[in-house]
């Protein structure tokens, strides 16, 4: 006999595993979760802490929107460059038919230029294609193209985006690579058999199975792009009046400096990223039961 | 003639040559398979007739016209894969009008078709589901549907089946049988399973090294095997090391006894085969005695493990109540039938 009824269920036994996700729960909360929620509320309290609208009200000003406005055109901009230019390397690579001892070297410098951001980025790109860059001369003196007479400019929207383009296209790569690697041959061979052209396959088929991928991507492009704050500082100053800059100068308080302002405009910049983040999971659930 | 020729094929990948010299012919409304271990050659073989792979030597007719430099899309062939290949972001109606689509067929005709295909294939209400929304033998069903809508000469199955369990493996397999036949058209159907070739086929291309070893009906190919591998890899064969020591009347010596094949035989060493449900314990026109050294139970059948002189022979009989099953140790003595005696020929 026994005391336990059918339903009765033993005890719940402490699962050591836990322990080793601690160091991380432990690293989001500190560096996460404890400052975000710190500018949220930031974002709604006066300096004396208590409620207020007027922080968020304080966003729509000529300068603030505008500044929102140039980064998210930025972000856009280097966004869909990098997911096109990234989409048609990888396809190049995994799909072309190109030599297989390819795909390793451009995945690891893909993995390492993801990560290349801030100022060192910003140095290599002026010491490239800055007014007195490498590669500015070198066209300027060998093959007569001025660039500057071109109206382009390492510390424009342009030469951000461009800057951008560096760790956006890898990261573009190594997200869709094994998208691509998902898209199964026989689809390819199934079609084919059906009659199908190759431009019918990738119209009919391959890129609907791959757009929640790609858009999916795009967004968090985008948010990369809209969050970077080091790269922009280091490369243009205060020369582009960019979100993040915006943000650095109220926070740092040095000309501008109104903290609660600047906790609204963080608060914005995280609601952008979030809806970004959140397109790019979605998106991204719904191409994996795809590609399964 | 023939509607579909295979002539002289050769294909070698890097340093492996993978099919030498493959010959079928196979008459309209013919129900082919192509058995054999894996790396036989048999998926390279329908690769070639679907224009994926091309030979390196040989040539690929279709109804009469060389399709040997043609490309997939004109070939004019059905091809449903082992893992099913449906496209994952279509329905089911729009995968099984697919070939119809890209062909430019009217949407009322690409409509009227799929009705057609999805009442054959016994999923009338599923045309607005999605793969992922269906089982493996009704996924397996839709690329049947698909491949055959847009009425292809030749229907290539690469082992349809052996991503299914079982149960549903069985049950698709007759259906597919049963679609092959009312539609009349030409298949080839690539496994790995004697079983499925068997019961499924006219005739069965039994594949080694890249080679056909033997064409023959299900019959011919399991009660006639023209080689050793043949015999050793389609149903379960017992083989017999004995000596020929009478040529002319057939008699072998195995150990002491002897057995009378009545056919000549020349003389010296010999390889048998014997079936194990062709040895009865009824009794039989001549006899084996042995040593039982196994008795496994299988449901339906007893499976008995015989010394005999020295080699284990395997015999099976149908399971009864009124009859236990030998005991291990005892002496059994059981027939055989000498025309169901196999003489396989020497490895070559």
């Amino acid at each position: 006999m026994t005391d336990q009824t059918p339903h009765s269920r033993p005890p719940r036994r402490f699962n050591p595993a836990w322990l080793g996700v601690l160091p991380f729960a432990l690293f989001v909360s500190m560096f996460l979760i404890a400052p975000t929620l710190n500018i949220v509320i930031g974002a709604f309290q006066t300096p004396d802490g208590s409620f207020t609208l007027a922080n968020i009200q304080g966003l729509f000003t000529r300068s603030i929107m505008s500044s929102y406005w140039i980064s998210i055109k930025i972000s856009v901009a280097s966004a869909a460059i990098g997911s096109l230019v990234g989409f048609l390397m990888a396809t190049a690579v995994v799909l072309g038919g190109l030599p297989r001892g390819l795909r390793a070297p451009l995945m690891t410098f893909s993995g390492v230029a993801s990560n290349f951001a801030g100022v060192p980025l910003a140095f290599a790109f002026l010491a490239t294609l800055g007014p007195l860059g490498l590669v500015t001369g070198v066209l300027r003196t060998e093959f007569g193209i001025n660039l500057r007479a071109y109206g382009f400019n390492i510390l424009s929207f342009w030469g951000l985006t461009i800057t951008y383009l560096f760790f956006q296209i890898p990261l573009m790569i190594l997200i869709i690579t094994p998208a691509l690697d998902g898209l199964k041959r026989e689809w390819r061979e199934a079609a084919s058999c059906l009659g199908a052209t190759g431009a019918q396959y990738w119209r009919m088929v391959a890129l609907p199975i791959l757009f929640p991928t790609i858009i999916g991507t795009f967004a968090l492009l985008f948010a990369n792009a809209f969050g970077a704050v080091a790269t922009a500082i280091a490369l243009t100053g205060s020369s582009l009046n960019i979100a993040p800059i915006m943000l650095f100068a109220q926070i740092r308080g040095d000309v501008l400096g109104d903290p609660q302002l600047g906790y609204a405009m963080a608060f914005g910049m995280i609601v952008i990223t979030a809806v970004a983040n959140v397109t790019y999971i979605v998106l991204r659930i719904r191409s994996e039961r795809w590609l399964k | 003639m023939s509607f579909l020729k295979l002539s002289h094929l050769e294909k070698s990948f890097g340093a492996s040559h993978v099919v030498r010299n493959f010959n079928l012919e196979v008459e309209r409304g013919e129900f082919i398979s192509l058995l054999g271990p894996s790396g036989c050659g048999k998926t390279t073989v329908l690769r070639m007739v679907a224009g994926f792979e091309k030979p390196d030597v040989g040539s690929i007719s279709i109804a009469g016209k060389d399709v040997t430099a043609l490309g997939v899309r004109r070939r004019d062939i059905g091809m449903v894969f082992q893992a099913y290949a449906l496209f994952p972001n279509l329905t089911v109606a729009q995968n099984v009008g697919f070939g119809l689509k890209v062909q430019g067929t009217a949407r009322s005709e690409i409509s009227a078709r799929v009705q057609e295909m999805l009442a054959l294939i016994g999923l009338p209400d599923k045309a607005d589901r999605y793969p992922y929304q269906l089982s493996g033998g009704q996924q397996q069903r839709v690329a049947l549907a698909r491949a055959l809508a847009p009425r292809p000469k030749v229907l290539l199955l690469d082992e349809p089946l052996s991503a299914l369990d079982a149960k549903i493996r069985v049950s698709l397999r007759n259906e597919i049988r049963e679609i092959q036949k009312a539609l009349g058209i030409t298949t080839i159907f690539v496994t790995h399973d004697q079983e499925e070739a068997l019961s499924l086929s006219d005739r069965v291309v039994v594949m080694h090294k890249g080679v056909a070893d033997q064409i023959g009906t299900p019959f011919e190919v399991y009660n006639a095997p023209a080689t050793r591998f043949v015999a050793g890899f389609v149903g379960t064969l017992n083989t017999l090391e004995a000596e020929v020591i009478d040529a002319a009347t057939g008699t072998v010596a195995l150990g002491a006894q002897r057995l009378v094949l009545d056919r000549p035989l020349p003389p010296g060493p010999v390889t048998l085969g014997l079936r194990p449900e062709m040895l009865h314990m009824e009794g039989g026109p001549a006899y084996l005695t042995g040593r039982v050294m196994a008795s496994d139970f299988l449901g339906s059948v007893v499976r008995v493990r015989v010394d005999v002189a020295g080699q284990i022979l395997a015999l099976d009989q149908f399971n009864s109540t009124r009859r236990a099953p030998p005991r291990v140790g005892e002496e059994l003595r059981f027939g055989l039938n000498p025309s169901d005696v196999l003489v396989i020929a020497p490895a070559g």
